[in-house]
């Protein structure tokens, strides 16, 4: 196995967050990421899942320490991150780059996409003809090389998409963050999108942690996947056998919920069903923070916490009752 | 069709007066709902799924210019003055949107508007009444302890839960028809379940018609009992809903469904390039500039739906591509 390029141990983010009640101030912590570790494999796509408030895109930024990590190690190609100083921090930022959900909101309307692309290269000062390099890049995501004289208004939220993508590779990098990526585009532009990414993946050796809430493109692009569940990672393995034998009871509600194209399939299927809502990071249940929604949960997930445990399958489940799962819920129903 | 619908559309049109020209939203729909049943409308992006409802509606700006008929019952939607609107909306047809929190208010109690709804219909009902009525309604919407739940403002609701006090507001007065335009669409899948639920136990047991429109084909393929597929403002696909899934004929349904990532296939089909402007759709059919088969033809009339196989498709070509599928 190649040397991992990214891995993250023991990440923690807290925020404070402020509220007045009169004249009195209350600080309260809001538990956004607990202890996270995962690892990006050099050339491989690790896919994040999960709801909103789940923490995915805080483990996203603290990885590029685009948010300072609370506590924890985030090591890019075996040089600590965390702590590094930011002159350091900024000369490894080339090698890491980010693509954001919107597009639009992620480009300057009053810059031409040229000159978008080729702020990363101004910024750290690369040498050569930016205008030919801007050419290039936006040869390679798909557009001609005469968009670079337009303004993002002028294009379509996939063609925004693949500006997005052209200035995230400006600057070469090796590991790229890609943040709900096309989770704004329609579905017959979100392929091509999800396509391209694939192939610049081939060509140039890149590695993804690609973070989304829809579970069906995640299983498509990523060769392992994580689970998150309010600040924790309740359940990592390979894509295949996540989706097919997941052992942990969220993950199996997860994608027991989300409806497949196909009527047939979703009208015999059986649900689980999870009562309420993803409860508040500010104070997160003792023990497994899923048991207040958990159809097994016991009376030892309010007392003591699952471990992130591999059983032996190279598939670390937080669940004390792992075993059983695929037994009380039956067999996998997979998105 | 066997009853009378609930809500029967005819050739309606609807175009934006803008600075640029005019954009033609909607260029002639028609469609009918029955009773207790879910259509599903689905279209990407600008296809005029959402438009065409607001303007049945009554709630769009006085740039859109609607056309055509839209009929609940006896009563004329099209063209109809504020009172009569102001009686048939809530009443005889309800909507709910995608933000449920722009919808409520945030400074009166959840039930208290509620209880308004219940009684901008029920004009002799008192106040206590109707206040017993709504924590019902939340109730049946399966909000949990509904009534201090009724005390509380929207902020104090998580984002389901206000989806739910929508449809119990929509649902205070029995209506015939309910427009759910993407209901789920800013929720969690696993609370998208649950409202969901909440859509078709109101369905089976009020029957009421559902016209169901989204984005999501997965939706789509739970909740529709018939499903109208639209784009660049006609519908170019109707069928019931395992013929649209299984046997469709429009190149653009089966665009749309070939790029869904499925299980093992290592390349998704995107359809090439985008939605048309509606400043200036294409002539003949919208789709063609997208579409793999179109011929010189297509440039020709707008097709309308005919009946191929299993659908009613608007392609000139349906006929010979079918035998291409």
């Amino acid at each position: 196995m190649t040397a991992p390029v990214v891995e993250v141990a023991n990440l923690t983010k807290e925020f404070t967050v402020k509220s007045s009640h009169g004249l009195r101030v209350i600080r309260r912590t809001v538990h956004a990421v607990s202890d996270v570790s995962l690892t990006v494999p050099s050339g491989k796509t690790v896919g994040l899942v999960g709801e909103s408030g789940s923490g995915k895109t805080t483990v996203g930024r603290c990885i590029l320490r685009l948010i300072e990590p609370t506590a924890g190690s985030v090591k890019f190609q075996g040089t600590e991150l965390v702590g590094l100083p930011a002159k350091d921090l900024r000369k490894l930022r080339r090698s890491m780059q980010i693509v954001f959900q919107d597009p639009y909101a992620s480009l300057d309307p009053k810059m031409t996409i040229g000159a978008s692309i080729a702020e990363p290269l101004q910024i750290q000062k690369v040498e050569g003809n930016h205008q030919d390099r801007v050419a290039e890049l936006l040869e390679l995501v798909g557009l001609a090389p005469d968009h670079a004289r337009r303004f993002p208004h002028e294009f379509s939220g996939g063609q925004r998409q693949r500006v997005g993508v052209a200035r995230a590779l400006a600057l070469n990098p090796s590991f790229i963050v890609l943040d709900e990526p096309v989770s704004a585009l329609d579905v017959s532009i979100q392929a091509g999108v999800v396509n391209l990414l694939q192939d610049l993946q081939e060509q140039l050796g890149l590695s993804y942690l690609f973070i989304a809430h829809d579970l069906s493109v995640v299983r498509h692009i990523s060769d392992s996947v994580a689970v998150m569940y309010l600040g924790k990672v309740v359940e990592v393995g390979p894509a295949e056998e996540l989706y097919s034998a997941s052992a942990h009871p969220y993950t199996r509600a997860l994608l027991s919920a989300v409806p497949q194209a196909d009527p047939i399939v979703e009208r015999e299927r059986q649900r689980i069903m999870l009562q309420g809502e993803v409860p508040s990071p500010i104070n997160p249940p003792s023990g497994c923070r899923f048991r207040t929604r958990c159809p097994m949960a016991q009376e030892i997930c309010s007392v003591e916490e699952p471990a992130l445990i591999d059983r032996g399958q190279g598939h670390p489940v937080a669940c004390h009752f792992a075993e059983a799962v695929a037994v009380t819920l039956g067999s996998n129903v997979s998105a | 069709m066997s009853t009378e619908s609930a809500l029967s559309i005819r050739d309606l049109r609807v175009t934006f007066k803008t600075l640029l020209g005019n954009v033609q939203a909607v260029r002639g729909v028609s469609l009918d709902v029955q009773p207790g049943e879910v259509l599903g409308v689905v279209g990407e992006s600008g296809s005029g799924k959402s438009v065409s409802f607001l303007a049945v509606m009554g709630l769009l700006g006085r740039n859109a210019v609607i056309e055509g008929s839209a009929k609940v019952g006896d009563t004329e939607l099209v063209g109809a003055n504020q009172r009569t609107l102001r009686k048939v909306r809530g009443n005889n047809v309800a909507m709910i949107f995608q933000d449920p929190l722009s919808a409520l208010n945030p400074v009166h109690r959840v039930g208290a508007q509620v209880a308004e709804m219940v009684l901008a219909h029920h004009h002799g009902m008192s106040k206590d009444d109707a206040a017993k009525r709504a924590v019902e309604l939340l109730d049946i919407v399966g909000i949990p302890q509904p009534e201090q739940r009724a005390r509380q403002y929207a902020h104090e609701f998580s984002g389901g839960m206000r989806q739910r006090v929508m449809i119990a507001m929509a649902i205070a007065n029995d209506p015939k028809v309910l427009i759910a335009d993407e209901p789920t669409t800013a929720l969690d899948v696993t609370v998208q379940a649950q409202i969901l639920e909440v859509i078709d136990r109101i369905r089976k047991e009020m029957g009421t018609a559902v016209v169901l429109i989204t984005h999501d084909l997965g939706v789509v393929a739970r909740m529709a009992d018939r499903v109208q597929v639209m784009y660049a403002g006609r519908v170019v696909e109707r069928a019931d809903v395992h013929s649209l899934f299984h046997q469709s004929d429009h190149p653009y349904t089966r665009g749309l469904l070939a790029s869904q990532p499925t299980l093992g296939r290592e390349r998704l089909s995107p359809i090439p390039g985008a939605p048309p402007n509606m400043l200036q759709p294409p002539s003949g059919c919208a789709f063609r500039v997208r579409c793999a088969h179109a011929a010189p033809e297509c440039a020709g009339d707008v097709p309308e739906l005919i009946q191929v196989r299993r659908t009613e498709t608007a392609c000139v070509r349906a006929q010979e591509l079918e035998a291409l599928v």
